[in-house]
């Protein structure tokens, strides 16, 4: 090692490698040490180490439910994601109306925006004394809201496919402004009725974007906090829910553990399969990150 | 153009234009007519106030709404000058260990926010680090959640950097320090901007990690609209919201702006 220091050019313009301690010692700090521990005490309290808690808690009607809505409420999303996102993507990107870069910006910033605005506003859209409601009301002449889908899974799901769809669209769209305009030309000169060009010339091409926005979206479905706990629908409990009610509401660390280490493995296992899709496919970093 | 037709361009339009109001334009569109409705017991509120806006500046929200700015500010700022040392000193690294501390930094964004505060409970609850109850640990929860995103951001700006102005201030004799100063910080500046506008943004919308770990002095705005709007205060949970919103859309303008200028430069 010594010969090597004398002989090797002596790095004068670089920062040096040991430069990274820094940060990746805060980091580890701040995240890692919290992360560890979680897993340690999903391990029980004691001294001993035992699975006690693991082989209760996954054996609970309430984390399988749990489980269940997640997964079910995270695909259903991200289908609703992907098929606006798509159709709103097509339209601005081949079919502009005036006023369609503007759209695409408003999608932009909703990014910014808290996810829960959406769900506040659906309570005075789609809740039982909502627009929607009185409206039906009022036509049909009944006492009762007609529709009744807010506090369920269906709610969840809308609200969470209306949040996260510009996530899907960003790349979407950079992939849409990568087709050469003249193939599209061609092939309706050619004949090809539009179904036939977005199905042969555009999928394809946007197959990758698709890839890496959705599954993106499957990730942040997956942990998404806000809507569910605003809708506070008693039946739909995900995850993320779970693991709040068991460390505040009840104390229970042990378990809230438990349940964290099942949802961080599982939000881990997706996002290695978003990173597996950026990088295979080339979609670049979809957008965020 | 795909549909070459101008009835068959209408008839999209048709479809699609009412289709992204309802999405997009409606959930804004409620919640700002209800932050100024007095009363909303019909299909429209009966009459329009701005009560709760005046409420909201005069009760314990501008105190929440300085606290999320804050935290916002300070924990974007943390991630942004540790993001920026992180995605500089990795290109000095070889390929593996290069990719393995990459996905590393990028490692906290794939994690549930629920799960990075109830970390920060077990963690930080007993001495050495007794942090619980503080508004330090609010900003830690925050730091850790957008640390990736920010780190992203600029690894994605240092690679879209022209090579040569590097090479040329080096090959002039410039020390690394004056190098990163005069020529590679100002490059990377409008990636800077835009690193920190995100860090911004989520962190003024962060609900999931707060909720767990904030004392009864640091509540943030989306705690406290989630407090009243479980409390069935639900217009002056839509004025925080719009209020929410408005100085977060205020902030990344003046950044946006910022990076604007940055860039012209």
């Amino acid at each position: 090692m010594a010969e090597l220091a004398v002989t090797a050019p002596a790095p004068k313009m670089t920062l040096g490698r040991f430069w990274i301690a820094p940060p990746l010692l805060l980091l580890a700090l701040l995240f890692l040490y919290p992360l560890g521990l979680i897993i340690r005490q999903s391990l029980g309290d004691g001294e001993v180490l035992s699975s006690a808690a693991f082989a209760e808690v996954l054996g609970s009607h309430e984390f399988r439910d749990g489980l269940r809505h997640t997964i079910v409420i995270a695909i259903g999303a991200t289908a609703g994601c992907l098929l606006l996102g798509f159709v709103f993507s097509l339209v601005i990107a081949f079919v502009p109306f005036p006023g369609a870069k503007l759209a695409s910006r408003l999608i932009d910033t909703f990014v910014a925006l808290p996810t829960f605005l959406v769900t506040l506003a659906f309570t005075f859209i789609y809740g039982s004394a909502g627009l929607l409601n009185e409206s039906l009301m009022r036509l049909m002449h009944t006492d009762l809201p007609p529709l009744d889908f807010l506090y369920s899974q269906w709610g969840v799901i809308l609200a969470e496919a209306t949040v996260y769809t510009p996530f899907v669209m960003r790349p979407l769209l950079a992939s849409f402004s990568l087709i050469d305009q003249a193939q599209i030309e061609v092939a309706s000169s050619l004949g090809a009725r539009p179904w036939r060009i977005v199905r042969q010339i555009i999928l394809p091409a946007a197959l990758p974007a698709l890839v890496a926005g959705g599954s993106l979206c499957l990730l942040l479905t997956v942990n998404e906090f806000g809507v569910v706990l605003f809708i506070g629908a008693k039946g739909v409990i995900t995850l993320p829910l779970l693991i709040y009610g068991k460390a505040i509401q009840e104390f229970d660390y042990t378990t809230a553990c438990v349940i964290a280490v099942v949802n961080i493995v599982l939000s881990l296992g997706l996002y290695s399969l978003y990173r597996v899709a950026i990088a295979h496919l080339g979609a670049g970093r979809a957008g965020v990150v | 153009m795909l549909v070459w037709s101008k009835t068959g361009r209408f008839a999209v339009w048709a479809v699609a234009v009412p289709l992204f109001l309802v999405i997009y334009g409606l959930p804004v569109a409620v919640i700002a007519l209800a932050s100024i409705s007095g009363q909303w017991n019909d299909i429209l509120p009966s009459h329009l106030t701005l009560a709760h806006y005046a409420n909201a500046f005069r009760s314990d929200s501008f105190t929440n709404l300085k606290s999320s700015i804050w935290t916002g500010i300070i924990a974007s700022a943390a991630a942004l000058v540790s993001g920026t040392w992180a995605a500089l000193a990795l290109r000095e690294l070889k390929p593996l260990p290069k990719r393995l501390l990459d996905l590393f930094f990028f490692i906290p964004s794939a994690v549930p926010s629920v799960s990075v505060g109830l970390g920060m409970l077990v963690a930080f609850s007993h001495r050495p680090l007794l942090l619980n109850g503080t508004w330090l640990i609010v900003l830690i929860a925050h730091f850790v959640l957008i640390s990736a995103f920010t780190y992203g951001n600029v690894t994605a700006g240092l690679s879209r950097l022209p090579n040569d102005c590097e090479q040329i201030a080096e090959s002039l004799g410039a020390r690394p320090f004056y190098k990163l100063r005069r020529v590679t910080l100002p490059l990377l500046m409008p990636y800077l901007v835009a690193a920190f506008s995100l860090s911004f943004a989520m962190s003024m919308g962060e609900l999931g990690a707060t909720v767990m770990v904030y004392p009864p002095g640091w509540v943030t705005l989306p705690v406290n609209i989630f407090a009243l709007s479980d409390r069935g205060a639900i217009f002056d949970a839509a004025t925080l919201t719009m209020i929410l919103g408005a100085a977060t859309l205020i902030v990344l303008l003046a950044l946006s702006r910022l990076s604007t200028k940055a860039m012209l430069r």
